[in-house]
């Protein structure tokens, strides 16, 4: 309970300090290690093994020179130019038609294809401040973020219909834990409910959005 | 056979020429930074717990200290206090400092380092590259998982995707490299632009995997399942439901990952409550339980890598991400909510 209250404390104290959040999980781990009556090197010994295990989610950042050197031959200016030309298109539609594209190929459990680094910054998000035609900066940041959240929306409640992803294989496991033998497609076949609520919902908003927008 | 250490040795690479970048314009903090998660990349698995250990902490210091001051400079967030603060020690004439509010599009602030913007011609070629990318893994994560060598899978199962974004990663930079006739320099130089401009928050999503990893450690989960179990009434079919898909997204807001949150979740309230006290499908349970944890994800800076990280890539405040998602994730949430009450029971 102590190693609860220190580890959950030091992150919301730290959050609402606005501090350097790399620093504050770093102290975080250490203040939870010792409330729970960890060795200091038990706790380093912890952090560099997850540490290692976990780096498979740093590897995304290898596109990032592909990216960057077709960013500087123009990449962005082209996407953006793309949409420029299509004179219906508008960010919501834009955005819900890559809602549709990412929700289906993450269920066919293609969730790796697309991400921030991979597709939104080089080509969602500048195709949709295109479609946006704004040339205020703060509603220009808003559509990116936007494209952004719909990146993670359709991601999120696509993946988990494939029965082979990784939470659903998380799932089956714990309920085997508890000695539940379960179907992968029954667990699968649950997660449909939520992605079609997911894109009602979050296309309703992308679709509000263009109302909003063509208002004068 | 393949795995996914091929993988790590090109991320090492990688990171290995943006410190070379950064040490050649002497931002030394972001030279080790980088240089740090390439010794990781290329040598963790000799390294040991301890060495990693203390490696991981380092990094965790040297962004505590300030060391990569461009870091996550949004418009509205960091970039004025960062002006206020002023810039200390380490200026550098290859580095001129960043004007307070950056202009929209991040290609313009780019400009200043000395490689011309590509040919014209280059045309619609350029989204050759950034087509391979999804394309080659698409492709690649198929393919791998029929091919053989000898008796073994030539590419270790489950680690195919993972393989395949590695290839596809080279095809697109040779591609790229090719058609725009770029030197190799060119394109590090490029993508360290972009690095920089995720600064530490690029080590966040590791070392939030590693909290989390302590946190199980120190029990930290079990207790605060043990806390809501005396919450439930007997019997009471909406209170558990409540509890449990609530339990899941803030437990999942606090730790960042709902794969954290879903054991703890279902051994204190799922599998006693729900499952064997009320007869609930574990199915149903199991699936819309994990997706309650999923609706927590989109509104926690704790999940560095879905919402801290791409606001960095895309040159937005630090929490905009967020606030773009909480809209569809509290509607979300309640529908799963009615999902688990209506469907776990019939």
């Amino acid at each position: 309970m102590l190693a609860a209250a220190l580890g959950l404390g030091v992150l919301l104290a730290g959050f609402l300090l606005r501090l350097n959040a790399l620093a504050v999980v770093a102290v975080a781990a250490v203040a939870a290690g010792l409330g729970a009556g960890m060795a200091p090197l038990a706790i380093v010994d912890a952090i560099g093994h997850a540490w290692n295990a976990n780096r498979a989610v740093s590897v995304s950042y290898v596109v990032l020179p592909v990216i960057g050197l077709v960013e500087r031959a123009g990449l962005r200016q082209r996407a953006a130019g793309l949409v420029a030309g299509l004179r219906g298109l508008t960010v919501g539609r834009l955005l819900i038609a890559y809602l549709a594209l990412r929700q289906t190929s993450a269920a066919i459990g293609l969730d790796a294809i697309a991400g921030p680094a991979q597709t939104v910054r080089p080509l969602l998000a500048p195709m949709a401040e295109a479609a946006a035609r704004a040339d205020d900066p703060a509603a220009r940041a808003e559509v990116r973020a936007l494209a952004q959240a719909t990146d993670s929306v359709g991601r999120f409640f696509g993946e988990d219909i494939f029965i082979a992803m990784s939470s659903v294989l998380l799932i089956l496991g714990v309920l085997k834990g508890f000695g539940i033998a379960a179907e992968p497609l029954s667990v699968s076949v649950w997660a449909i409910p939520t992605a079609v609520a997911a894109f009602a919902i979050h296309g309703f908003r992308l679709w509000r959005f263009d109302r909003r927008s063509a208002r004068p | 056979m393949i795995e996914q250490g091929l993988l790590f040795v090109l991320a090492g690479a990688v990171f290995l020429a943006f410190a070379a970048v950064a040490a050649v314009d002497r931002r030394y903090g972001a030279a080790l930074f980088w240089g740090l998660i390439a010794l990781g990349f290329l040598a963790g698995d000799r390294l040991g717990d301890r060495a990693n250990g203390v490696l991981a902490l380092t990094l965790a210091v040297l962004a505590g200290s300030g060391a990569l001051r461009r870091s996550l400079a949004g418009p509205t967030d960091d970039a004025s206090a960062l002006g206020a603060v002023g810039e200390p020690s380490l200026p550098s004439p290859a580095h001129p400092t960043q004007p307070a509010a950056r202009p929209p599009s991040p290609a313009a602030g780019e400009s200043a380092r000395s490689v011309p913007p590509g040919p014209a011609v280059a045309g619609w070629r350029l989204f050759g590259p950034v087509l391979i990318v999804p394309a080659v893994t698409l492709i690649g994560t198929l393919v791998f998982k029929r091919l053989r060598w000898g008796d073994a899978p030539l590419v270790a199962p489950a680690q195919e995707t993972l393989v395949a974004l590695g290839l596809a990663a080279v095809t697109a930079l040779a591609a790229a490299l090719c058609w725009l006739r770029a030197r190799p320099v060119v394109a590090a130089r490029a993508g360290e632009g972009i690095m920089d401009a995720v600064g530490w928050a690029a080590a966040l999503p590791q070392w939030l995997a590693a909290l989390g990893a302590v946190l199980a450690l120190a029990g930290v989960g079990r207790a605060i399942g043990d806390a809501l179990g005396p919450l439930l009434p007997e019997g009471a079919r909406l209170a558990a439901v409540l509890v449990f898909g609530l339990g899941m997204a803030l437990l999942t807001v606090a730790f960042g990952n709902a794969f954290a949150a879903f054991p703890v979740m279902m051994a204190a309230v799922g599998y006693p409550f729900l499952i064997v006290r009320l007869g609930g499908d574990p199915a149903v349970i199991g699936a819309v339980g994990m997706l309650c944890g999923f609706c927590g994800t989109l509104v926690t800076p704790m999940a560095a890598n879905f919402n801290i990280v791409p606001a960095a890539l895309l040159d937005l405040p630090r929490y905009a991400v967020i606030r773009a998602q909480w809209p569809t994730a509290v509607p979300l949430l309640a529908v799963n909510l009615a999902i688990l009450y209506a469907a776990a029971f019939r």
